[in-house]
């Protein structure tokens, strides 16, 4: 485990199952992921590989019949202290301590974050009076100064709107002024703006940017958007059934992707140069339920890069091609001084 | 292999010639429920679709695409305009005059596939059903002829035929976009309205999805208008493209024009604040921030609807509002300013080069 002053947040080969009556879903089964203060880390895959429950592990919210079985979340707390999240009580006082104090979280649908019944005002000055020392007049000035960092115009008369008022631009800033009411070190955004047009997404993506370049903050930014992800990232994880395949910085994982994967999704993006008519690339089959998951490397059956007799019984390590940028690819495995990425036991 | 394809050119006769179409929404307010003013969510649309050809409509949320798509598959009654549908050679209607038994045959020639796959087909149907209600309607198949064509369009657009007996739950998002598809493919269609067709889909469905459609648009010289939000997928899969604004079109032009060479000030926002896929060319070429919200449709803006927005607004688009213009060939546009102006395409922002392929 680093344990330099740099990495907030380390999360070692995470799993987080559902224990249905159906069966076992293996939601998260082997997640890794580094990210250094100040730093935006995205986490990227299609809709059921993981992410959200990968970002709901992190805060210790998964929902019944889920939870963590393995793995370490290993986070710096605000007093230079390492402590693992995965071991927490997830209803305990240390993790509430964490959660909107060190570590907030903001989502696609601002309405299910927000409440109807209370003003934008009041929600934000609770959470500020919840974790910091301050008299409610001192609280209902940052509340103004917060609405106003995030670009509400008339912030003082936005205090008294009631979130139904506000279009969904201004929603999702205003949950961001109450996830940054009290300058968490670390914002998880989860497709925060999925819902959004594209004239929105790209203001809502410059705050963001904006936000952290002044605060140092980390951001954990997930998507299923590989350009947002060109957008906005410094360091990438993509994601396939529960699984981290590929990891590096942001230009490697554009311009020198290893794992067929990636490179499948980088293939299937639209292109501004097309010809007329040109096709694009298409990953065949679809991503197999949660239950029938494939033996052996989980991608597999839809790889054209396959190798009989051994991509459908080895289950791929992580290998590191080069500092910073791992795969999980048998096609890496045997080439010389490749070293697998070592993961605890 | 050879992807070109000729779009279909100028002269090729419109499908359908959209004309003046208007579309209002009463808003009801008290206890009486009175009409106190009207949404205007379709304000003077004037378009024409080549046989053939694939016309996008695209613009931010409740700028009035699906009532404009609603509008042609006549879900709603246009409140004033005429929709001119060439039938067959010769013959044309005015779609927006019909009751609903003179729609009856043109019903089969104009289909819309759905964004959410999930919510437009019956969890209670099984495929055979859904993807052959209309064959079994229009009286065209019953019984085994029945299943065997269900069974046929179900291969044409990727799905196993056995498939026929299972329901809607069994299928993933862009299985049931494709039972989708076969269902508006029935009857031959001649026009299909696909309103944010792909926009829910993953990357790779997405590609799966647009291939298809591209496909049986070659087989079956399939007219499309195709309404999406995603600018990226609008420049692949569209011939010409309308950008729409607060319920009127702003701009029409071919693809390439509208996108290396726009004209309208909103289109250059709008093609600015695309993201590309490429981590190099972040920030290359500086966004236009678009200031403010998209005007209420039930209370616009004088003049030019755009003009609280627009980064090159004078006086005079306070005051008077633009008239759609030819301004190049084939080429419209709705602003005062449009020979002026020097607005920058997508490519000066940045385009994408091809990426993934080289290991
Ligand atoms: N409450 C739950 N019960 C059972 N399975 C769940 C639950 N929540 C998520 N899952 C499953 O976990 C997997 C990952 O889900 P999620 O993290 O939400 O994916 P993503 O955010 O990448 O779209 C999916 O297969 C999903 O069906
Ligand atoms: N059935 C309806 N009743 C009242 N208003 C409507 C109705 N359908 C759409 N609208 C309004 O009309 C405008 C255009 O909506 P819509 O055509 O759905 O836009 P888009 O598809 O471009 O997002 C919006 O302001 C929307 O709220
Ligand atoms: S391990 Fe084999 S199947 Fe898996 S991605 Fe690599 S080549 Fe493809
Ligand atoms: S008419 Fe004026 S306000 Fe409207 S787009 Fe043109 S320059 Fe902008
Ligand atoms: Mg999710
Ligand atoms: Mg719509």
């Amino acid at each position: 485990m680093p344990d330099d002053n740099d990495t907030l947040l380390d999360v070692r080969d995470l799993k987080t199952h559902f224990f249905t009556d159906e069966g076992v879903v293996k939601a998260v089964d082997g997640v890794n992921l580094s990210l250094k203060r100040g730093q935006t880390l995205c986490v990227v895959g299609e809709s059921g590989c993981g992410k959200s429950v990968t970002a709901r592990s992190i805060l210790r919210i998964v929902p019944a019949p889920g939870r963590i079985v393995s793995g370490e979340i290993s986070f710096r707390g605000r007093h230079g202290d390492r402590i693992d999240l995965a071991r927490m009580n997830p209803r305990g006082r240390d993790i509430r301590n964490i959660r909107g104090r060190e570590i907030s979280m903001i989502f696609q649908e601002p309405m299910s974050s927000l409440s109807p019944v209370h003003t934008i005002g009041s929600q934000l000055m609770e959470a500020i009076l919840l974790h910091l020392p301050v008299s409610k007049g001192e609280a209902r000035k940052r509340a103004v100064s917060l609405l106003d960092l995030v670009g509400i115009p008339r912030a003082s008369e936005q205090l008294d709107a009631y979130s139904f008022e506000l279009s969904g631009g201004m929603r999702q800033r205003a949950m961001i002024a109450i996830a940054l009411a009290c300058e968490p070190q670390l914002l998880i955004a989860d497709e925060p703006t999925t819902a959004l047009d594209v004239t929105t997404q790209a203001n809502i993506l410059d705050l963001i940017r904006e936000l952290q370049e002044d605060s140092g903050m980390s951001v954990l930014f997930i998507t299923h958007d590989l350009s947002v992800v060109a957008e906005i990232a410094d360091e990438v994880v993509v994601m396939y059934l529960g699984r981290d395949v590929e990891s590096g910085d942001v230009d490697t994982i554009f311009h020198n992707p290893k794992h067929p994967y990636t490179r499948a999704l980088l293939q299937s993006i639209p292109r501004y140069d097309s010809l007329a008519g040109e096709r694009l690339y298409s990953l065949k089959g679809t991503v197999p339920h949660p239950f029938s998951r494939p033996a052996g490397c989980p991608f597999h059956p839809r790889c054209d890069d396959v190798i009989a007799g051994q991509c459908n019984t080895n289950d791929p390590q992580r290998y590191s091609i080069s500092a910073g940028h791992s795969v999980r690819c048998l096609l890496y495995a045997a080439e010389e001084n490749r070293s697998v990425v070592d993961t605890p036991a | 292999m050879d992807f070109e394809i000729n779009p279909p050119s100028e002269s090729s006769r419109p499908l359908l010639e959209v004309r003046n179409l208007h579309m209002r929404f009463p808003i009801k307010r008290g206890m009486f429920r009175r009409t106190v003013g009207f949404v205007k969510a379709v304000n003077d649309v004037s378009f024409s679709i080549r046989l053939g050809e694939t016309l996008s409509l695209v613009g931010e949320s409740g700028c009035g695409k699906t009532t404009t798509g609603r509008c042609i598959v006549r879900v709603y009654s246009p409140s004033a305009g005429s929709i001119q549908y060439q039938a067959d050679e010769g013959e044309s209607v005015d779609l927006a005059q019909l009751d609903s038994r003179a729609l009856r045959p043109y019903r089969r020639q104009i289909r819309m596939i759905f964004q959410d796959p999930f919510s437009s087909l019956n969890p209670r149907l099984p495929i055979l059903q859904i993807v052959g209600e209309s064959l079994k309607v229009h009286g065209i198949a019953s019984g085994s002829e029945l299943e065997d064509r269900v069974a046929l369009l179900l291969e044409r657009v990727g799905l196993r035929p056995e498939y026929i007996r299972r329901y809607p739950h069994a299928f993933s998002g862009g299985e049931r976009q494709r039972i989708g598809i076969a269902r508006a493919l029935a009857l031959n269609p001649k026009l299909i309205v696909a309103d944010e067709a792909v926009s829910a889909l993953d990357v790779s469905v997405q590609a799966q999805i647009l291939n298809l459609m591209q496909d049986l648009q070659e087989e079956f010289n399939l007219t499309y208008l195709f309404i999406a939000h995603d600018l990226s997928v609008v420049e692949h899969i569209s011939h010409r493209v309308a950008v729409m604004y607060v319920g009127k079109i702003v701009e029409l032009a071919s693809t390439d024009a509208l996108f290396s060479k726009p004209l309208h000030p909103y289109t250059e926002a709008l093609l600015s604040a695309v993201p590309k896929p490429d981590p190099r060319l972040r920030n290359s070429g500086a966004r236009i921030r678009l200031e403010g919200e998209v005007a209420d449709p039930s209370n616009p803006p004088s003049g030019c609807y755009f003009h609280p927005r627009c980064p090159y607004a004078q006086d005079r688009c306070r005051h008077e509002e633009p008239a759609a213009r030819e301004i190049r060939h084939d080429h419209w546009v709705a602003c005062h300013f449009a020979e002026e102006l020097e607005l920058r395409g997508f490519e000066a922002i940045g385009s994408s080069p091809r990426m993934g392929q080289a290991r």
